[in-house]
């Protein structure tokens, strides 16, 4: 079915940017008219024998992850050429990614362990906090699998067509779907599931990632915060 | 110069009675909800002992509060900003609830509804955080209640540092006092300087700290920078919580709830006027015993016409600068120089300062003649040890503490000596170092301790406050479900919490 192009082109031509519309609209509408429910919404307090090492395996392999994937498939051509052929490339993302993934992998495993088999967590888990963990569990598992099968497509012909296919999306070319027709089914999964996580996420309390972004404003602030009564005028009064 | 206002707390452990109504009504109109059973912005601890949460006094264990770096800059000790914000996914530094305790109720149900039985029903104990009956309750926010518990345990206090404890487990030489603990709104807080989100602040006009629900992520780090552990995570509302000073109270004139229900009238509220230029300045000084005298220095006189000139330009309202002048933390603080800030060394310029207490002549001491020093008997006699309230209150440093006992014994004997037809009371006024009028008035803030010089708190101008038109006929601060009550329920953006539900096993019915 994912071959016939009438639905090529719906998944990978038009879903996508259902899902970062929602994405985008979603956290922003959130952010704005509920700031209350903005928060990574940490269970760290009620448990911290697991989390410590699952949480940080989890959040740095991740984040080198999706650097990764932002530097493998966005950056042009002009960035990348004169420092490393297709090939190298191709390499450097297999085993900075799979390292980084691997390590990701682990740490969700332990988090998830710890969601589902401790019952000070389980019990006070909402079903979206289990449903978009095991998502992403998924999601790194079908990242993981697409290393060995890289790994028989040495030639970095496959690894362009997906960069050209991201490219594609972000720049608003509507013929990128075309290309993800004869895209092995592996990738195709990763592809959607990736998006779908996307269309989630304003939903969940993946919104934290933005404000993890934001919380490197820190480096920059000084160390104390006074507010005046004219400052906090200016607040917009809730209820 | 920059002068600013803050209100300050001072509490005198002298007349404490350790009877908990600050914590209870404190609790009833702030932390009663879900998520919160385990926090108390207000809470009394029985000294010596480990304290709530567990070891919190322990800042090489939980690196709370500030350091000083070598080259005499402070950071917040459980890192600087870079090495703070790794530990962003994990902090190493936070406590558990069980550090806290385990939030618990009682299966009351089952009094009720119990079928006819052999033995009489018993209501057994349900986790508030699972719902689930609890084998124990094995801590509790006051375990220690009136020495409750082996000395063994509760020796590992802190403030037990230079001091040979091992003599203070035997009966005879047992001692207790009481430690009524809340956030102490800092000059200098570590948890501002923690906050990765910049939710937390300091309120320019009366020094109040709070933190902006709607702009806190839940990082935590707050929670492991202040060295008091004053700040609360709600775990189900997944927001740092802290005591807010009862703000709107004290924007219309009256004291926190704390205050007003304390019996022992123990509580003391004014204004203190202080140079925001000088708070790090004091906060880095090198060595630890002299951030008391630091602190001190950045109060400044609300007698001095420059004071007040400055104040003016600084935009503080006539009414306030008048309130610093009647402020009794001021007196207390500054004048007497009987009240202290409570573990200095924090390095955070704490704002809720201790009138140390007196305590009864050892008996030992008591069997001879009582030592004295001139007309003032010995303090080194009082059964609590003077280098343990130093601990406590000046980082170790005694003569300060020392000269604050001997002021409060003084105006004892001056009171004595006059009521017994013994003597004017002068000498030992002139060896404490106090006029007659300072030990009159200590006596009538002290002994009398009327409400209107216990609380002397200046409003809010009403042309400063917040256009409240949005918020008419509203519903005030929600948990973000509009006007329903509790927390949050199904809603587009994040669900209901979990099926936790108090879910009793009964073996006991079958």
């Amino acid at each position: 079915m994912l071959t016939n192009s009438y639905v090529n082109t719906l998944l990978f031509g038009v879903y996508p940017y259902i899902c970062l519309v929602v994405l985008l609209i979603g956290s922003l509408i959130r952010f704005d008219r509920e700031p209350y429910t903005w928060k990574s919404d940490s269970s760290q307090m009620l448990r911290k024998r697991e989390l410590r090492l699952g949480s940080n395996f989890f959040h740095y392999g991740v984040i080198i992850v999706i650097l990764g994937h932002f530097a493998g498939f966005l950056a042009p051509h002009w960035a990348v050429d004169w420092a490393l052929t297709p090939v190298a490339h191709q390499l450097l993302a297999m085993v900075v990614g799979g390292i980084a993934g691997f390590s990701a992998i682990v740490g969700l495993t332990i988090l998830i362990h710890r969601r589902l088999a401790d019952p000070r967590i389980r019990l006070n888990s909402r079903k979206w906090d289990i449903a978009i963990t095991l998502m992403l569990w998924v999601q790194l598992l079908l990242g993981l699998l697409t290393v060995p099968f890289s790994a028989f497509h040495m030639d970095g012909a496959l690894f362009e067509t997906l960069t050209s296919y991201v490219k594609g999306v972000v720049t608003l070319d509507g013929g990128a779907a075309a290309l993800m027709l004869h895209v092995p089914l592996v990738y195709k999964l990763h592809i959607l599931l990736g998006f779908t996580i996307f269309l989630v996420s304003p939903f969940t309390r993946m919104i934290h990632i933005w404000s993890g972004v934001g919380s490197l404003a820190y480096l920059f602030r000084p160390y104390q915060i006074v507010r005046t009564p004219k400052t906090r005028a200016k607040e917009p009064v809730r209820s | 110069m920059k002068i600013r206002a803050q209100i300050a707390m001072v509490m005198n452990l002298d007349k404490c009675i350790g009877c908990h109504t600050c914590s209870v009504t404190c609790k009833q109109v702030w932390t009663s909800r879900q998520g919160m059973e385990y926090a108390w912005f207000n809470n009394v601890e029985t000294k010596p002992g480990i304290g709530y949460p567990k070891d919190w006094e322990n800042q090489e264990r939980w690196n709370g509060g500030w350091k000083r770096k070598k080259n005499g800059k402070i950071v917040p000790k459980q890192g600087g900003k870079l090495a703070l914000l790794s530990k962003i996914f994990a902090n190493p530094n936070l406590p558990e609830i069980d550090d806290y305790y385990e939030p618990f109720t009682f299966d009351y149900e089952h009094l009720q509804k119990a079928p006819e039985l052999e033995t009489a029903p018993v209501a057994r104990p349900l986790s508030l955080v699972t719902g689930r009956p609890m084998d124990k309750i094995e801590w509790g926010p006051n375990w220690e209640e009136i020495l409750g518990g082996e000395f063994d345990k509760r020796s590992k206090d802190y403030n037990f540092e230079a001091v040979q404890k091992d003599i203070y487990g035997q009966f005879e030489n047992t001692f207790m006092m009481y430690l009524p603990r809340l956030c102490e709104h800092c000059l200098n807080p570590a948890c501002v300087a923690s906050c990765p989100s910049g939710a937390i602040y300091k309120r320019e006009e009366d020094g109040i700290v709070l933190i902006d629900q709607d702009k806190c992520r839940g990082w935590r780090m707050c929670v492991s920078g202040c060295p008091y552990k004053k700040i609360y995570y709600n775990w189900t509302s997944g927001k740092s919580e802290k005591c807010i000073f009862c703000y709107p109270r004290i924007e219309a004139g009256q004291p926190t709830v704390c205050s007003e229900t304390c019996v022992g009238r123990i509580r003391y509220l004014g204004v203190i006027l202080y140079d925001a230029d000088g708070i790090e300045k004091a906060a880095s000084v090198e060595d630890e015993q002299d951030l008391y005298e630091a602190q001190l220095k950045v109060f400044l006189d609300p007698n001095d016409p420059a004071v007040v000139a400055q104040a003016r330009a600084d935009g503080i309202a006539d009414n306030w600068i008048e309130a610093a002048r009647r402020s009794p933390t001021y007196k207390m603080a500054v004048e007497w120089k009987i009240a202290f800030p409570l573990h200095p060394e924090y390095r955070t310029l704490p704002m809720v300062w201790y009138v140390p207490p007196l305590s009864p002549i050892q008996s030992h001491a008591n069997a001879g003649a009582i030592e004295t020093v001139g007309e003032i008997p010995d303090v080194q006699s009082l059964r609590i040890p003077v280098r343990y309230l130093a601990n406590l209150l000046t980082a170790g440093a005694e003569a300060p503490i020392v000269s604050a006992l001997e002021r409060m014994l003084a105006m004892r004997i001056y009171y004595r000596q006059r009521q017994l037809g013994e003597g004017d009371g002068e000498a030992v006024l002139a060896q404490a170092g106090l006029s007659a009028a300072q030990a009159e008035e200590m006596h009538r803030y002290l002994a009398i301790a009327n409400y209107e010089d216990r609380f002397v708190i200046p409003t809010r101008h009403r042309e400063e406050a917040e256009d409240a038109y949005g918020l008419k006929g509203s519903c005030g601060f929600t948990f973000g479900n509009g006007c329903d009550f509790g927390p949050p329920h199904s809603t587009l953006f994040g669900g209901k919490m979990g099926r936790r539900k108090l879910r009793p096993e009964r073996p006991l019915d079958t």
